[in-house]
């Protein structure tokens, strides 16, 4: 033959139903793929365009200016407490949570008499729905309201928790870590009773306490777990935003105007959609360097079985 | 040996990319001025917002929408009223705006006025309502049209000129023994001093709660302007450019107030709620159009506002009705509008909502459509009270000064606060919003 490759016949039907599978996968992946493009990559592009330009909707003025809602940013003091807020929010709810969660799971591990009921108890808040779970929890922290009622049998005046500004960060922080601590007690729970009988066996004999088996052969080998519920929960403290807009309204004063919360007051009660754009860009920066460091730190203390 | 697959995964790329950005385009509606409309080509289903949702009052809205319909078929085939919770209110509205979904239609706080208007958003009705047959224009208060205008443009209609009124609870009032607030009226002596004490036993003897201001809850703090009216108090100045939060009128109005819940407990304290419409409390200022709340089941009254030490100030919550010029339909939707407005119309609404329209505004006309109140109850509050009323705050730049003074503010909601220095650091805050 004059030139280029020679292809054998069966070669020929073999390039033809690779052809056909590959058509066959996209084909099925097609529909998620539009899916994701459609709800997360298009708003994701609209909006980091949106964040160039000033855009009041009333005055409907949509005007390109380039960087300055970045510049605007920097030197905005509102932002700056919203970014602290949003620190002591993030840290006390993870923390919480992550130690809260474990110490459930190792109760529920012991395999006590009641561990369905107290599973169960944790776990449904989990499939409350939101609001009505704030709502509930809006009853119970009026100054005249359940909590303060149960304090005052204890003989303690209770304070008025959505007034004060250290109260209303703790009581959010409490309120959202029962919400979902029972997801992370349940993954806990499962990496628990992954741990091998034998090795807890092997160091009870070697005189090893409680304390002492938890630290050196419980934890490195849920590692994993804790690696994935850090990140879950890191993720999912900088988006409440329901809780913040029933309990508290981004107050007293702006204490609990976390990021999520102050975006929110730009976009839709000031009509600065492109500052609030801005804004949205931040925070998926934040969240994407803090689930990256955390990615990354694995290698140094994520137990690896090879 | 399968060929490379590079050029396939980048066509794949590529398909996504020009997905994402064919979906990425994004229109909005413009619309023009309005004028006498086109028939159009089928009529139209016009879209009206409102913050109520009590079943009488629209009723009443889809009466007159029918009767419009009937006589005008081949403009409009149907009106809908959509109900958007009066808290977040304004804000639903601009998301709707900004979704590219304007309601053709849309009732307007009178706070939030200056910056609507003077937005753009809103179509000039003025030549529309002139040139509407029998509307009477000039038949609407001058002073009533002051905030919807803007030069020689009329950006919305005044359609409810609401008094704020006093409604007491007459069988908890006179089971703690305390004299009846109509009694003290007709005396003269009935001030806010008088309200409070009468509040402070009140709530004592039933365990209820005593004076409550509706939809203040110690954030929408605009609402405090019924009390502070009575010391002659405002925000701040005329045009809006000084804050006066640390002028003596106020300092002294918000000490009376800090005071009257904090040491006399006349009043809720923050975070508790009470409904006098549900026998929760001995009264409440609101508007006279929650009157149509009331269902009998305690003994009532309305009286006008007590008088503080400057003297009695009647405060009037104004709503307006604007069309939208992004709206598909402002020439049809400012016809339905007149229509909805004019005389015989306006009296029907005049049950819940009182008009500037001169000619309505005395008591007859009132009690006919408003059975729950009697004629010196209408003649004292509602007549009187539309006359020599002014409206809550309002500014241009409403939504930010909002946000910023109710967090300065909640300094002011402990038993320990410092009122003046609560005062001057909203100034402060204030202030350069204002200059704006």
């Amino acid at each position: 033959m004059p030139g280029g490759v020679t292809v054998s016949t069966a070669e020929t039907r073999g390039i033809a139903v690779a052809r056909r599978d590959w058509a066959v996968g996209y084909a099925m992946v097609a529909p998620v793929v539009l899916g994701a493009v459609l709800f997360v990559v298009v708003p994701l592009v609209m909006v980091a365009w949106y964040s160039l330009h000033e855009w009041n909707v009333l005055a409907n003025t949509f005007v390109f200016v380039g960087g300055e809602n970045y510049a605007r940013m920097a030197a905005d003091p509102g932002l700056h407490d919203a970014l602290l807020a949003s620190l002591w929010f993030s840290v006390g709810l993870v923390v919480l949570n992550i130690v809260l969660a474990l110490v459930l799971a190792v109760l529920l591990n012991q395999r006590l008499p009641g561990t369905t009921t107290f599973r169960t108890f944790f776990f449904s808040p989990v499939i409350v729905s939101l609001v009505a779970w704030t709502i509930v929890w809006s009853f119970l922290l009026q100054p005249e309201g359940g909590i303060n009622g149960f304090l005052a049998q204890v003989g303690v005046d209770g304070p008025n928790w959505l007034r004060g500004e250290a109260t209303a960060m703790i009581a959010l922080i409490v309120v959202q870590v029962f919400k979902n601590v029972g997801l992370n007690m349940i993954l806990f729970l499962a990496a628990l009773q992954g741990v091998p009988e034998e090795l807890q066996e092997a160091a009870r004999l070697d005189g090893a306490g409680a304390w002492r088996r938890f630290r050196s052969i419980t934890l490195p080998l849920i590692s994993p777990t804790i690696l994935l519920v850090s990140i879950i929960t890191v993720v999912g403290s900088l988006e409440v935003f329901a809780q913040i807009d029933v309990l508290t309204g981004g107050g007293p004063g702006n204490s609990t105007t976390v990021l999520v919360y102050y975006l929110f007051q730009q976009a839709f009660r000031f009509n600065e959609f492109g500052y609030a754009s801005a804004l949205s860009v931040l925070l998926f920066v934040i969240v994407l360097a803090l689930t990256l460091l955390q990615w990354q730190s694995r290698r140094r203390w994520v137990f690896r079985e090879v | 040996m399968y060929p490379r697959h590079t050029s396939r995964r980048a066509a794949g790329i590529a398909t996504v990319l020009a997905a994402t950005l064919a979906l990425a385009a994004c229109g909005t509606a413009t619309g023009g001025a309005v004028g006498e409309p086109e028939t159009p080509s089928e009529p139209v289903d016009l879209r009206m917002t409102v913050w109520t949702a009590d079943e009488t009052q629209l009723a009443l809205f889809d009466e007159i929408a029918d009767a419009y319909i009937a006589e005008n078929s081949d403009l409009v085939s149907s009106v809908t009223f959509e109900t958007i919770p009066f808290e977040d209110y304004t804000t639903s509205l601009t998301t709707q705006l900004a979704g590219g979904n304007a309601p053709d239609l849309a009732w307007i706080l009178e706070s939030y006025a200056p910056e609507f208007v003077s937005s753009g958003a809103l179509a000039d009705l003025r030549p529309v309502l002139e040139g509407t047959e029998g509307y009477a224009l000039d038949d609407l208060l001058p002073s009533s049209l002051a905030l919807w205008e803007d030069g020689e443009g009329l950006y919305a209609y005044p359609f409810s000129n609401s008094p704020f009124a006093m409604f007491v609870n007459t069988d908890q009032i006179e089971a703690a023994g305390q004299p009846d607030p109509a009694d003290l009226v007709e005396s003269g002596e009935w001030t806010f001093d008088a309200a409070r004490d009468i509040s402070a036993a009140t709530a004592a003897e039933t365990g209820k709660e005593g004076l409550v201001v509706r939809d203040f809850d110690y954030q929408i703090w605009e609402n405090l302007a019924t009390v502070w009216g009575g010391w002659g108090a405002t925000p701040w100045n005329e045009d809006g450019t000084q804050c006066t939060f640390t002028e003596p009128e106020m300092v002294e109005a918000m000490t009376w107030f800090h005071d009257a819940v904090f040491t006399d407990d006349a009043l809720p304290g923050p975070g508790t709620t009470a409904d006098f419409f549900a026998g929760d409390a001995a009264m409440t200022v609101t508007q006279i159009s929650r009157a149509s709340s009331l269902d009998d089941s305690f003994g009532w009254d309305v009286v006008p506002l007590p008088a503080g030490p400057v003297g009695q100030q009647n405060v009037i919550g104004q709503a307006g009705i604007g069309v939208f010029t992004a709206a598909e339909n402002p020439d049809v939707a400012a016809d339905f509008l007149a229509y909805f407005t004019d005389s015989t119309n306006a009296e029907k609404l005049a049950a819940y909502f009182p008009p500037p329209r001169q000619s309505l505004l005395n008591a007859d006309t009132l009690a006919e459509a408003n059975p729950k109140l009697d004629g010196d109850q209408l003649q004292e509050v509602v007549v009187d009270g539309v006359q020599r009323a002014v409206t809550k705050p309002a500014h241009r730049n409403f939504a930010q000064l909002e946000q910023t003074v109710r967090a300065e503010l909640d300094a002011l909601w402990t038993a320990d606060a410092d009122v003046e220095a609560v005062l001057a650091d909203t100034c402060a805050a204030a202030q350069p919003l204002l200059e704006e």
